[in-house]
């Protein structure tokens, strides 16, 4: 118990905590939408991309003699990242069909351009690692409060305008025909999608930051059936892996971003284990008792006879 | 033969009044890639009519409704909804769109009464208005799903799934009611509460455009017919009455089964079928391009 109030205590755990904490609970509130309009893989390909953001900074602060040379690092990530989730955005309104490529291509163009431009700045891959598998124990109080406010933005769109987000991901044609702004809507889900990328990149690491958007989601579908509790259910579940796994690091020296991956998956592992158990528990019930039979199976003297018989016709 | 000729178009910046009609479409043209789909097609709608769009898969009904509300761009012609081009000028509270779609459903689960509360954003209404959950529940109530709104869209039956589409499109109180195939593979109880439905609205002066393969339970509603082949309009007037021996009322339908080994449909059994069917077996379900 002292241990636990020893880490709480420890002004590099708090910036840690609070962070952890943060994009715990914003992540799950983007990845929702992601998830609804079926572009899961949308906080990957603005990850990579995040990366040639990382390097450009840096390439741009090392030319300028900044000291530390990568305090442009997360600026350029920023750019970087908002940047080509709008690019995603255009193409997949452009070429339906071409969408799937055009990720993949910004996939293999966001890794290798930043480990291109490392080169030139002056450093090595890695010097990346950083930016790829998180730093969350060298969270400064500057880094904390740009935190609060990304989080804050992202919460505020994110909740605020939650019934026209959902109305553009749920339904795009319909969202149209109602005369709502799809573009600048779907625009916004982008740039949230962006700035979590770059916040949650502290945290996980450019590599793992979709897993913290996608996997809470994941378990929250399974067992609710609303979209409001299921973004309720996967930002808390988002925020319990995050502070749990920042806080076994305290104590056991492993991988942070790494460990809370690993977290979620195992919540989710465990229950979609479980659900179909717990609800095979209560009686099966008929989901439509109030539907009529329409197909008459049993021969009768009725005109549905001739149905009745060509059906059996067809039952081998 | 293309026009009503009795409707003259009215001048350009006409005010909206009691007498513009909520869809006036003028020589549309659209192409959707390389093919043209829709080929100078004229359809006025006037208020508290009911205007059927009829037939074949392939004509170009689903396509130019999805023009006529913005969703298609037209590449020539013009459109006017009460009045207004299309665009943001459009009273877009006044318009319910019923798309036709096999589900309700999408990546995250979501239930009816989140579904429905979506029509209520319009325009530049981007957040729910108050009182958004009463409005809500009349909306399912009038199509039948009242004790439906906490189910996920997911668990409800196809025809049940429609009807909350339909609720989605009444829930904001619309003038103009466009459907597309609002009936198609859609089980009996379903189409029958959406015949009810229809009644109800068109007794309280809802102007209706809706796409149909057939007929069916909305004939008796149904005041004019408007007929595509090849994406021109080949007929605008009187409803067909159905061919000697089809669309009776007791008249059971039984589509011989192409391969013996297929399970029969329950949406093969159709009560009524125009005289407009030039429709094989295999394309049950017109694909949405």
């Amino acid at each position: 118990m002292s241990g636990l109030w020893e880490m709480v205590t420890d002004p590099f755990m708090q910036r840690a905590l609070v962070a952890a904490l943060l994009v715990g609970l914003s992540a799950p509130v983007v990845g929702t939408y992601l998830v609804q309009r079926r572009l899961a893989l949308l906080g990957d390909g603005i990850g990579h991309v995040a990366l040639t953001g990382v390097a450009l900074g840096w390439l741009v602060g090392a030319a300028m003699g900044l000291v530390p040379d990568d305090v442009l690092a997360v600026p350029g990530a920023v750019v970087a990242a908002v940047a080509g989730s709008v690019l995603i955005e255009v193409v997949r309104r452009r070429g339906r069909t071409s969408g799937d490529l055009a990720l993949a291509i910004l996939f293999y163009g966001g890794i290798a351009g930043g480990v291109l431009l490392i080169g030139l700045a002056g450093g090595s891959s890695g010097s990346l690692m950083a930016y790829l598998f998180g730093s969350i124990s060298s969270v400064t109080l500057s880094d904390v409060w740009v935190t609060v406010a990304l989080c804050g933005v992202i919460l505020l769109v994110g909740l605020g305008l939650r019934a026209a987000l959902f109305s553009v991901s749920h339904d795009e044609e319909f969202a149209i025909s109602s005369g709502l702004p799809v573009w600048a809507l779907n625009m916004a889900v982008a740039v949230l999608a962006a700035l979590t990328v770059t916040v949650a990149m502290r945290v996980v690491g450019l590599l793992l930051v979709s897993a913290l958007m996608i996997v809470p989601v994941a378990i929250g579908q399974i067992v609710t059936r609303s979209f409001r509790r299921t973004m309720l259910v996967a930002s808390i579940i988002g925020v319990a892996v995050c502070v749990t796994g920042l806080s076994v690091t305290y104590w056991y020296n492993v991988s942070p971003g790494a460990l809370i991956v690993v977290l979620a998956i195992a919540v989710y592992a465990v229950v979609a284990l479980l659900h179909p158990v717990l609800a095979r528990r209560r009686p099966p019930v008929d989901p439509h008792p109030d539907i009529p039979d329409d197909v008459a199976v049993v021969p009768s003297a009725t005109p549905a006879d001739g149905r009745a018989a060509a059906q059996e016709e067809c039952t081998p | 033969m293309t026009t009503p000729a009795t409707d003259s178009p009215p001048a350009a910046a006409t005010p909206p009044s009691g007498d513009v009609p909520p869809v006036e479409a003028r020589d549309v043209h659209v192409r959707l890639g390389a093919s043209p789909v829709l080929r100078g097609v004229d359809l006025t709608v006037r208020r508290g009519e009911v205007v059927a769009l009829l037939g074949a898969n392939g004509s170009g009904k689903s396509t130019l409704v999805r023009t006529l509300v913005g969703v298609l761009p037209a590449t020539a012609g013009s459109v006017r909804l009460f009045g207004h081009e299309l665009g943001d000028d459009v009273p877009w509270s006044r318009v319910g769109y019923v798309p036709q779609r096999v589900s309700a459903a999408a990546g995250v689960p979501s239930t009816a009464a989140e579904v429905v509360a979506s029509g209520l954003l319009h325009g530049r209404r981007l957040r729910l208005p108050r009182g958004w959950r009463t409005q809500v529940r009349e909306a399912l109530d009038l199509v039948g799903l009242a004790d439906r709104a906490r189910y996920a869209t997911h668990q409800l039956s196809g025809g049940q799934q429609q009807r909350v589409l339909i609720a989605r499109a009444l829930v904001r109180r619309p003038e103009l009611l466009v459907l597309d195939e609002p009936v198609a593979g859609v089980d009996r109880p379903s189409q029958e509460a959406f015949a009810a439905t229809m009644t109800r609205l068109v007794d309280d002066g809802m102007t209706v455009l809706v796409v149909l393969h057939e007929l069916g339970e909305l004939a008796p509603l149904v005041q004019r017919a408007v007929v595509l082949r090849h994406g021109r309009v080949v007929h605008d007037g009187a409803p067909p009455t159905p061919r000697a021996g089809h669309g009776g009322e007791a008249h059971e339908h039984v589509h011989p089964h192409a391969h013996p080994t297929a399970l029969p449909r329950t949406d093969e059994v159709r009560l009524a079928e125009g005289p407009f069917e030039a429709r094989p077996e295999s394309t049950e379900d017109e694909v949405a391009p």
